[in-house]
């Protein structure tokens, strides 16, 4: 998707939000979503909009409500909100490398607006093959798409209330699958590479049902795993052939 | 907004920006060792696969739905396909998209 390069900060920052529009179409019903159940969960306006400009992390959002509406206490809250957003602790780390140079006013507001769909766009244009010292600001330009869109959206929801029945069931969720796919089959390369997306496939089917999505967790674990072991595999073969 | 709201909001932007910021903090001040760099080039396939494909093969979140009508799945195979044919990342999204809406709309 980033067949057209343009060495121009501008360009970076335009082709990073311009790349993340499918994410930007497949948020858009959760945020609607999100905003239209926070009322009936016991989420005032203010609290609904603070928590799509602050916590900026959806997943976590929408368990939140589930909780606040069940009368769940500010630990358990807080508690599933570490659980499920720990995988972002795997993007922050797998992303280092690239923003490691950077001073803390981008590295900052980048870990800010981290997000799944995010990493998936921003770690293709990283690992592009070439070498612009400009790559941050296509980072940026995915970030404030995404947040932007996510803020627009929830207050959709919040104006709208209970009128937008069914656009859950539009599937435009789709977008997501479909540009996490094309992602996914661009990087496999190797067999260590397939190996460690079928572990992780499989293990995300099995424990599906594991709460608090630590079975996402798991499956990473599981497709490193069996990646890293492969690769390991395959070295020491080709060291003694 | 009531105080607790104002809690549970503080406490989950707090855990949040800590966990995406962790390894943001560190900087170059920490190299790390080959074993975890090696580890870290998997994880982009691993999770995102993670994510895909029980929402392929189980798109109601409770049933198995392997076969044709399910246009998930039919979409997704798509996606793979001119992703892995012509190695072209928008053509794949817009051609599962594609085909996944005309899917639903055929089969509706």
């Amino acid at each position: 998707m980033t067949t057209t390069y343009h060495p121009t900060r501008h360009g970076e920052l335009l082709q990073g939000a311009r790349d993340s529009l499918p994410m930007l179409a497949g948020a858009a019903p959760f945020g609607i979503i999100f905003g239209t159940l926070a009322g009936p969960s016991g989420l005032s306006l203010l609290g609904a909009m603070g928590m799509s400009l602050f916590v900026f992390a959806g997943s976590s959002q929408f368990i939140a409500l589930t909780l606040l509406s069940g009368g769940a206490g500010l630990a358990v809250i807080v508690f599933t909100t570490f659980v499920v957003n720990l995988r972002h602790a795997l993007y922050s780390a797998t992303l280092l490398p690239h923003v490691a140079a950077l001073g803390q006013r981008w590295r900052i507001p980048l870990a800010f607006w981290l997000t799944d769909e995010t990493f998936a766009v921003v770690q293709h244009r990283y690992g592009a093959a070439d070498a612009s010292p400009l790559k941050h600001w296509y980072h940026l330009g995915s970030s404030l798409a995404m947040y932007g869109n996510w803020i627009v959206w929830t207050l959709v929801g919040v104006l709208l209330g209970r009128s937008f029945e069914g656009l859950d069931k539009l599937g435009l969720e789709f977008a997501m699958v479909a540009t996490f796919t094309g992602i996914v089959v661009s990087l496999l390369k190797t067999r260590p590479m397939v190996a460690a997306a079928i572990a992780a496939g499989a293990v995300a089917l099995l424990a599906r049902d594991m709460p608090y999505k630590l079975g996402l967790l798991l499956a990473a674990l599981a497709g490193v795993v069996v990646g890293v072991l492969l690769e390991g595999r395959n070295a020491t073969e080709e060291g003694q052939a | 907004m009531s105080q607790y709201e104002l809690a549970v909001i503080l406490g989950m932007t707090a855990v949040t920006f800590l966990i995406r910021y962790s390894f943001f903090a560190l900087g170059d001040k920490v190299q790390f060792p080959p074993l975890v760099k090696r580890a870290l080039r998997y994880v982009p396939v691993a999770v995102l696969t993670a994510i895909v494909v029980p929402m392929v093969l189980l798109p109601d979140g409770r049933q198995w739905q392997l076969d044709w009508r399910n246009a998930w799945l039919l979409g997704a195979l798509v996606s793979a396909f001119i992703a892995w044919r012509f190695n072209h990342l928008l053509a794949a999204m817009g051609g599962g998209m594609a085909v996944f809406f005309l899917w639903r709309w055929l089969l509706a």
